[in-house]
């Protein structure tokens, strides 16, 4: 998230709001290969890097009585198993640390993205849709070998008229396949279009009469978009949850 | 809600940035970085080499040590419970040893001061009886020597009687016979 501006450079108002997220090699200026250390790389790295400083270093003391950073850890910990129990099922936990895996990447991806000049790398398709699609591939899989056949009785509605079950298997199964595609598009759009405008609102900062007023748009964003880093963590991982359910207890 | 201003807001802003490129299109990548998919490869693998980072660290150090440290705190809460139940529980017995005491210790008050009440009512009796028969006796012997007295005064009376009455007589000049004196001196006095 640069927030210099660079319309001052050209005199007249120019906005590159998406030039944040344009990703480019660390080293040299080379084509981007598969294996190119680039920005969204770093950022990847830092984030399991701020993952291990948080839940390893932080409980490295495994003190009865927590420490701050321990305590952090602690409730992300309970945060997230509680949230996997509760929406999931008690025979969802086998898929807690995958479930925390998740959400620790996101919410630290989030968060550091949030610093002046960082990368956000969740804010990417190709990261979200990676995500989602694992999710997706999980929740059909497991659906599958948990319930056989049985679980097609998700898109079978037995509540509703027979009249109108093929009709709602036809939406169902629609809903299904879109699943993944608003799971991951959530998160990269509020994440890029958060960081996209308060970029928008860094380059009328060039203009002397707007620019308090510019910075207190930002700052009012910024706030705003500390909020989205969180919950959009937070949505991504309950959604998780909520289609694992499907997959372990399918039928409505 | 949010998510929705939020999206519309995206727009906003990639309408902005288009308008941007209208302009200045030389100097700018174009369109969506996101769209550009030759990256594509590049970021997924390092995702996974990420997430597979994230759920070893996770899985096999942090979790495993997050969950044993909750476990033994919930043990050292559920111990430090079930100790103070005991503490409390100890803590009425004693209380209730202590109450039972106390009402032992009052009802054996109780008998030794009837006992003792008893015990001094009975030397009290015997006393007052002792008295009283020492009262008794004393008063039989006052009123025998007051009955001896008595007696003992009729007789003087009686002699002093007979002798002044021999004493009258033989001033008169009779001969008195002592016995008809007496006779007489007697149903007089009686009289």
């Amino acid at each position: 998230m640069a927030t210099e501006a660079h319309g001052a450079e050209e005199g007249g108002l120019v906005f590159h709001p998406m030039d944040q997220f344009i990703i480019k090699p660390l080293f040299g200026d080379g084509p981007i290969g598969l294996f190119t250390i680039t920005n969204a790389t770093l950022w990847m790295a830092l984030a399991v890097v701020a993952v291990i400083l948080l839940m390893v270093w932080g409980s490295a003391r495994r003190a009865v009585v927590p420490s701050r950073k321990q305590s952090i850890a602690e409730l992300a910990y309970g945060f997230i198993y509680k949230m996997v129990e509760d929406v999931a099922g008690k025979d969802a936990l086998v898929f807690f640390p995958y479930v925390m895996t998740l959400f620790m990447f996101i919410v630290m991806a989030n968060f550091l993205g949030l610093l002046p000049m960082s990368f956000t790398t969740t804010s990417h398709f190709a990261v979200t849709v990676v995500l989602a699609l694992l999710v997706f591939l999980t929740v059909t899989i497991v659906g599958f070998i948990k319930n056989g056949t049985a679980f097609l009785g998700l898109f079978w509605v037995s509540s509703a008229p027979l009249a109108l079950r093929p009709v709602l298997a036809i939406i169902e199964l629609i809903s299904y396949f879109v699943r993944p595609v608003s799971h991951s598009i959530r998160l990269a759009g509020n994440v890029m279009a958060g960081h996209a405008v308060i970029k928008v609102f860094a380059g009328f900062a060039a203009i002397a009469v707007v620019s308090p007023l510019s910075v207190v748009a930002i700052t009012a964003m910024y706030g705003l978009e500390v909020l989205v880093a969180f919950i959009q963590a937070y949505v991504f991982t309950i959604l998780t949850c909520v289609y694992l359910k499907d997959a372990l207890h399918p039928g409505h | 809600m949010a998510t929705d201003t939020h999206d519309a807001a995206g727009q906003a802003a990639d309408a902005a940035h288009g308008a941007a490129h209208g302009a200045d299109a030389a100097a700018s990548a174009p369109g969506m970085p996101q769209l550009d998919f030759s990256t594509w490869g590049n970021q997924i693998f390092w995702l996974m080499v990420t997430l597979v980072v994230i759920y070893f660290v996770l899985s096999r150090i942090a979790l495993p040590r997050i969950g044993a440290v909750l476990a033994e705190r919930q043990g050292t809460i559920t111990n430090d419970i079930a100790a103070a139940e005991e503490l409390k529980a100890k803590a009425l017995e004693a209380e209730a040893a202590y109450d039972q005491a106390l009402a032992d210790a009052r009802v054996e008050a109780n008998r030794i001061a009837t006992e003792t009440r008893a015990e001094i009512q009975a030397d009290l009796d015997k006393a007052i009886a002792e008295a009283d028969a020492k009262i008794a006796a004393k008063t039989a012997e006052g009123e025998k020597a007051i009955a001896e007295i008595r007696a003992n005064a009729m007789a003087s009376v009686k002699d002093v009687a007979n002798d002044t009455a021999a004493a009258v007589v033989a001033a008169l000049g009779g001969k008195a016979d002592a016995k008809a004196i007496e006779a007489s001196v007697t149903a007089r006095v009686k009289g």
